[in-house]
């Protein structure tokens, strides 16, 4: 065990080929199956949260089979401290805009003065919009628990 | 200082506990739940909503706060490890950590 920590550390990244290659070819498909996951969640089971922890694993693959500045190459620090804030904040804005426009707060049929398209209509949107901000929360606080959790905050090669 | 955190969360604790003796019985046929509440949903949802997947236009529609603050809840849990864990690039960590 030893002797396969000191060989996999003199190796420049990553412990095995064949799992390197593996998350190298599944990444993009796993993040193409979040995104379905969020937007689909109005016709099938999924939505927001089941949708944002795919992201984020697909994030947290590539820092165990790289390493984790490989997976802060593909979603730097600050992207992903601005996308958390920014997926909260739509959930919050989206309820807020709806008292602003005369509704009630999460009352989605009150933006209905904005866009026309019906009270109706706006609530499925809402929700969707909702899901979209929950997703995002959710993915940035998944990998940003995991980088910090696993590299003690220090924020360097992790795992 | 431990003995007041401990003190808080027992605390809470009894608070948290007493207010379950409010909460209705075991399929309590005259609690909110089994009353029109849950019919009307599965009745009207896709009716009000447009969203044929009943989980989630409850979820996001109907207990719209509810979900709100599951968001709000895992956002401060991020905040926290970051708060606690993150450090500085030149900053040492103590010893130990």
């Amino acid at each position: 065990m030893k002797l396969l920590q000191e060989r996999t550390r003199k190796q420049k990244v990553g412990e095995s080929r064949i799992i390197r290659t593996a998350v190298r070819l599944l990444v993009p498909f796993v993040q193409l199956f979040g995104l379905y996951v969020i937007v689909h969640g109005h016709y099938s089971p999924g939505g927001g949260f089941q949708g944002g922890v795919i992201l984020g694993a697909s994030f947290i693959m590539l820092s165990l089979a790289f390493d984790q500045q490989t997976s802060m190459r593909f979603m730097s620090e600050r992207a992903n401290a601005l996308l958390g804030n920014l997926g909260a904040l739509i959930f919050i804005g989206v309820a807020a805009l709806c008292a602003v426009f005369g509704g009630l707060f999460l009352d989605y049929g009150a933006l209905d003065v904005l866009i026309p398209l019906g009270p109706v209509e706006w609530r499925s949107f809402g929700i969707f919009l909702v899901e979209v901000g929950v997703g995002l929360a959710v993915m940035s606080i998944m990998v940003s628990l995991f980088w910090d959790l696993g590299s003690a905050g220090r924020m360097d090669e992790g795992l | 200082m431990k003995a007041l955190a401990l003190l808080a969360t027992l605390v809470t604790g009894a608070i948290l506990l007493y207010g379950t003796m409010d909460f209705p019985d075991w399929g309590d046929p005259r609690s909110p739940a089994s009353g029109a509440l849950s019919s009307h949903y599965i009745e009207k949802a896709v009716e009000e909503t447009h969203v044929p997947n009943i989980v989630t236009a409850v979820l996001g529609d109907y207990r719209g706060y509810d979900t709100m603050f599951e968001t709000v809840v895992i956002y401060c849990a991020g905040l926290v490890v970051v708060s606690v864990l993150r450090r500085k690039k030149d900053e040492r960590p103590e010893q130990g950590s």
